[in-house]
């Protein structure tokens, strides 16, 4: 019903005048009407959407009798901000897997971010045989799955006694990572050659003009890096889960996981506490970095 | 001075380059013979040709279950992702006010991935006083059990899948702002209405952009396995038994690194097969701006 009113809004415009204002400028009423209708068609999906984080909200302030009240309360009473530290501490070591997993993410991030940007301004900028086989290569590898490589992998690391450590979830990101390179020199080749060949004309060396012109250029992309490296190894949780077996070394993700198993249907409030805890960092980092979040999705996904 | 870059080339993708050749390229081929072994990953291992590929397709009653599992999430999830990003973007397209303010609540559960989330969703999928049955029961519906259903468990991670619409709604959305509004102007004076204009105008220039949101969603949507691991373990019975959690289970519980390996390679050739298919299909409608001039 309400699309065909909408068509009808909009369809009446065309045939009646032409000229060089917008329809939506000349008359007011009909501005409200379709902002109406968009509001109508959109809203009710946006609300959809946002419901399940402020349920989480909800349940992790509740106390236990009132989660199972039916139907739901929104609004907890008491609100028990105390789940927060109770639902962290009391029951596993939660401190203990953040700093692993802070470790980790931090240590992958600068690993990537090094080793990326050395590959991405080769194929960007430098000039040599077998290139293009090298590109292709790279590009390839962004097809594969994942499951193809993590059994061979897995069969690798244990051969190198590496089971039940850091190493396989932390050295991989030092050789760089095919989705980071492409993003990377697409980033790149969109910064004029000039700027490098007058540096380069001067006898500066490729390091220095990747670390002197290419990179304080880039600040957006490398950021995106940043964003996108830290949510993807805050969320790891196949790697982990299948290396570590020692309760001190494990990440937050199978920590969280391994919570539910052993606590989660008696204590939703804690559950969601602190999975709420976990999340957290991710949606800090997103709304810090919105903006080159979305334009590392446009540059990846576009161009790509 | 040529010799030099290119010497630096090969200097600077050395640590790719390497990375590649040990956790990529070696594995590949590694996992390519494990897959015509028996291999365990305790006994010694032994040639026996065909023999998986064999098995999984003639004897393996689960492989097919899996694959049909994972095929029926796949197209769900591709096709509500799919139109519900499209729906979301065109809608969000427009200088009104508000709009930047609900592409971030869309937005927003995209980047909230991972464990957090799966376990988020038992809770909302939970039958008696979960979120999702009483939103449902507001309407008059009386919820299914969802993950404890063996018919509501699939449909229920399909479901979860198209709250994560906003990283599509935002390439679609670019895309969007990329077509003239020059077109759109022409096509109201040659009298088009807006569904004309949606069809003739904003489909034709979007479809390059509509085909990469479908061809990656479905590559996406064949490796789901975090939300299975955490939310149903493949249950109940086999109803959300889907490939990557067939291949871990094999690989990693069963220690069968052989016949996990095969698994990893039939998924490999249908993620190929469906891409090449959708690149083959996507001649018919997708309209690339350069073949026109």
């Amino acid at each position: 019903m309400e699309q065909l009113t909408g068509q009808s809004i909009s369809s009446a415009t065309p045939g009646r005048v032409i000229r060089t204002t917008p329809w939506y400028q000349r008359r007011r009423t009909r501005q409200i009407a379709h902002a109406a209708l968009v509001y109508f068609l959109v809203v009710p999906g946006a609300v959809l959407f946002t419901i399940p984080l402020l349920w989480m909200l909800s349940t992790a302030l509740k106390d236990p009798k009132q989660i199972f009240v039916y139907p739901p309360q929104w609004i907890p009473d008491p609100v028990l901000w105390s789940n927060f530290a109770k639902g962290w501490n009391d029951f596993l070591p939660f401190n203990r897997f953040l700093a692993n997993s802070l470790i980790i993410t931090i240590s992958n991030i600068i690993g990537n971010l090094i080793s990326c940007s050395l590959a991405a301004f080769a194929f960007a900028r430098l000039r040599a045989r077998g290139k293009n086989f090298f590109f292709i290569m790279v590009l390839g590898t962004m097809l594969l799955p994942q499951e193809v490589t993590v059994i061979p992998q897995y069969v690798l690391f244990t051969r190198l006694g590496w089971n039940d450590t850091w190493l396989p979830l932390m050295v991989p990101p030092w050789f760089g990572w095919a989705f980071f390179i492409f993003l990377l020199r697409q980033f790149f080749m969109g910064i004029p050659r000039e700027l490098d060949e007058a540096a380069r004309l001067d006898g500066a060396s490729s390091l220095r003009i990747l670390w002197n012109i290419i990179l304080p250029l880039s600040k957006p992309a490398l950021a995106t890096v940043v964003i996108f490296g830290f949510i993807g190894n805050w969320n790891n949780f196949l790697y982990p889960l299948i290396y570590i077996r020692t309760m001190d070394k494990q990440v937050l993700a199978v920590a969280l996981n391994m919570f539910r198993g052993a606590y989660g249907n008696a204590n939703y409030q804690y559950m969601m506490a602190v999975s709420l805890l976990v999340l957290l960092p991710v949606l800090l980092v997103f709304f810090f970095g919105q903006r080159l979040f979305v334009r590392g999705i446009a540059l990846t996904g576009i161009k790509g | 001075m040529r010799q030099r870059e290119e010497r630096d080339f090969y200097l600077f993708i050395g640590l790719w380059l390497i990375g590649f050749v040990l956790f990529t390229g070696g594995p590949i081929l590694a996992s390519l013979v494990f897959s015509f072994t028996n291999w365990t990953g305790l006994t010694t291992q032994e040639w026996i040709g065909l023999e998986n590929f064999r098995k999984l397709l003639f004897e393996d009653r689960l492989f097919w279950i899996a694959t049909r599992n994972t095929f029926f999430y796949s197209f769900g999830s591709v096709i509500l992702g799919t139109l519900g990003a499209l729906y979301v973007a065109i809608l969000l397209n427009q200088k009104l006010p508000g709009t930047t303010l609900m592409r971030v609540l869309y937005y927003i559960p995209s980047i909230a991935s991972g464990v957090a989330v799966s376990i988020l969703w038992i809770w909302l999928f939970n039958p008696q006083v979960g979120l999702v049955n009483y939103l449902l029961s507001l309407i008059g519906i009386q919820g299914p059990p969802w993950l404890a259903s063996q018919q509501w468990a699939l449909p229920a991670l399909i479901i979860k899948s198209t709250w994560a619409i906003g990283a599509n709604m935002i390439i679609l959305l670019a895309g969007l702002q990329a077509v003239p509004s020059s077109l759109y102007e022409a096509a109201k004076i040659d009298g088009a209405n807006p569904w004309d204009e949606f069809r003739n105008v904003t489909i034709p220039m979007l479809s390059p952009v509509l085909f990469y949101v479908i061809v990656i969603s479905t590559i996406a949507s064949f490796q789901i396995l975090t939300d299975v691991l955490v939310m149903t373990q493949g249950g109940p019975g086999t109803a959300t038994l889907v490939y990557v959690y067939y291949i871990y289970q094999n690989a990693f519980q069963y220690l069968k690194m052989g016949y996990a390996s095969a698994l990893a390679w039939i998924l490999f050739a249908i993620i190929m097969a469906l891409t090449l298919l959708q690149l083959w299909g996507s001649k018919k409608w997708v309209y690339y701006e350069d073949q026109a001039a």
